[in-house]
């Protein structure tokens, strides 16, 4: 098959490349039928005439592709297997490191640093065969729900681009949505996955903490952070987890087990498995996600699954508890950005101000503000008053999902409390913009799994996104389910 | 507007976090955090007393491996990166005795 050159118009009446599922692809491409470069020059033709206006990307990595595809391709023709994702393109949050190549968190303080190693899941990605075509545009520092943090102008959602994508990982949720890659990897701190996937309509994996290995993620909250994919379909998402997860002994916080068998089970169904309905939800979501959330219900009650109700009373206290115990540990890691070792420098005649006006050049506004945050929950006569009674906190939320757990497999609830929102909605208020992780926070501070699954529309037709959490390292379950609202899905 | 934190906290907080701040940004900063701090109340009214702090989800364990050697970064990759550096050095301008 020929390849497509990037400046030829993309036919309509032929099935794109870039509207299959990244597993139809790898078979395709593993047997022979279609080749890596096809695959390869169909998403760069969409990404050549949608990106001007998306700005999904920080930077494309056309040549470094086509070479990674015709490697891919030169394998198959020597009877090689190139892996599980052979040559389907992959977009990658700009948070996560890639040898010689920029990689800027969107913040002015990394520009132009290029990482002298690969964080270990674009390793595992290579080694499975996929093509990386991009580093995404997110909130500086993943700090944001709606891209419009970044450093270098915001991402717009594919579906309505007067709105946002969602954030942080708003670039890798954009990219998929809008069919430049089959796959993106982000990285979930408070709901930076989820949310996004739910705003752009597609899918998005948080797995439980110290499943994926975060060599190679710039930190942002390291009793937090979690990298995992987007994809358009729940066995995507199941089969990009199986490739990405399992211990690396680069990262202490790795479980020691294998990656988690998840696709043969996916079509399992939820026939006797017990779904809660949190009651004491906090309140806030719109009428119409709500709705969503109340059809998935059904759905899953019409396929055979018990909808029992239980109580997670410290749900509600999750925002507090994050917003102290993430600010704080960001205001740590985000220390090693001074000026010395990489990235920006203001020169100054003293190191103090050098890194005091290397900082204040280099820092976005709110980034600024969590690390103030954080600063003061740490500092001496506000820790015990700020930080230490957050991280009580989150024990109590950690419990009430285990109390949950007792009783049923999984929880459902929404995943944003809006459909995606217009620009500039919630930028002048700060704390509006963190409600919107009202409901995919309280998974980070307990380390469970969670994940979004599309689940109809709401407002404007825009997608309603539902979420899937399950008990610790129950990943199997969650997709199972997942799966199940897919199948089902208005 | 609370008064869960000063102007003179922030002025403090900045200089802890080595960030310069203007006058405009200390004061757009203090009634922020108050803001926020005030929602952050919330946790007050439970009874934290006799609980653990939980610091991350799983208890942490010392992760040790063998001596074996393994290759690590290239000194002159690593060093490329840096704003300033001299023979494989790091270059930083003074740190003491400019003010006598």
């Amino acid at each position: 098959m020929a390849a497509r050159n990037g400046d030829d118009p993309v036919p309509g009446d032929e099935v794109l490349a870039n509207d299959r599922s990244a597993i139809e692809l790898a078979a395709d491409v593993r047997a022979g039928r279609l080749s890596a470069l096809t695959v390869l020059e169909q998403h760069l033709a969409a990404i050549e005439m949608r990106e001007p206006e998306i700005h999904a990307f920080n930077t494309v990595l056309a040549d470094e592709a086509r070479e990674a595809a015709m490697a891919v391709d030169a394998a198959v023709a020597a009877g090689r297997d190139p892996g599980p994702l052979a040559g389907v393109p992959v977009a990658l949050k700009d948070n996560l490191c890639t040898r010689g190549i920029p990689t800027t968190c969107s913040s002015k303080i990394l520009d132009g640093w290029k990482p002298p190693y690969d964080a270990t899941v674009v390793e595992r990605l290579h080694a499975a065969g996929a093509v990386v075509v991009g580093k995404t545009n997110l909130d500086e520092f993943a700090m944001g729900s709606s891209t419009e943090n970044s450093a270098f102008g915001p991402t717009r959602n594919p579906l309505d681009t007067s709105r946002v994508p969602g954030g942080s990982s708003g670039g890798s949720a954009a990219a998929v949505a809008a069919g430049f890659a089959a796959v993106g990897l982000g990285s979930d701190t408070g709901g930076s996955i989820r949310q996004p996937a739910a705003l752009c309509g597609v899918v998005g994996v948080k797995p439980t903490y110290g499943r994926v290995s975060r060599y190679g993620l710039v930190a942002f909250a390291s009793s937090l952070d979690q990298i995992g994919p987007f994809t358009r379909t729940v066995a995507d998402a199941a089969l990009v987890t199986e490739v990405i997860a399992g211990h690396d002994p680069a990262d202490s916080t790795s479980i020691p087990q294998p990656a988690p068998e998840l696709s043969g089970t996916l079509d399992d169904g939820v026939d006797g498995l017990r779904v809660g309905r949190i009651t004491d939800l906090p309140t806030g979501a719109d009428p119409d996600v709500l709705a969503g959330v109340d059809a998935a219900f059904d759905a899953l009650a019409a396929a055979g699954a018990e909808v029992v109700d239980v109580e997670v009373p410290a749900f509600t206290y999750g925002l507090t508890a994050y917003y102290l115990i993430a600010p704080a540990e960001a205001s740590s890691n985000l220390a090693r950005y001074d000026g010395v070792r990489y990235g920006l420098r203001v020169p100054a005649a003293d190191t103090n101000t050098m890194y005091m006006q290397t900082r204040a050049a280099g820092f976005g506004a709110e980034v600024k503000r969590r690390i103030m945050l954080g600063t003061y929950a740490l500092s001496a006569g506000y820790y015990d008053a700020y930080y230490g009674k957050a991280l009580k906190v989150r024990r109590l939320i950690a419990a009430d999902f285990a109390r949950a757990y007792e009783r049923v497999d999984v929880l459902v609830s929404p995943t944003s409390p809006t459909v995606a929102f217009p620009f500039g909605a919630k930028t002048e208020n700060p704390l509006a913009m963190y409600l919107c992780d009202t409901y995919t926070i309280p998974s980070n501070l307990s380390g469970d799994p969670a994940m979004t699954v599309p689940f109809g529309t709401g407002t404007d037709g825009l997608p309603v996104g539902v979420q899937v959490l399950a008990p610790m390292l129950g990943e199997a379950v969650m997709f199972r389910v997942a799966k199940a609202l897919e199948d089902r899905a208005p | 507007m609370s008064d869960r934190i000063s102007t003179e906290d922030v002025v403090h907080v900045a200089k802890l976090a080595r960030l310069a701040l203007s006058d405009e940004e200390i004061d757009r900063t203090t009634a922020q955090l108050a803001d926020m701090l005030e929602h952050f109340a919330d946790i007050d009214e439970l009874a934290l007393d006799d609980v653990v702090p939980m610091t991350q989800p799983f208890p942490l364990v010392n992760v040790l491996r063998d001596d074996d050697v393994q290759p690590g970064l290239v000194r002159d990759e690593v060093m490329a990166a840096a704003p300033d550096a001299v023979d494989g050095r790091f270059r930083v301008p003074p740190i003491i005795g400019l003010e006598g």
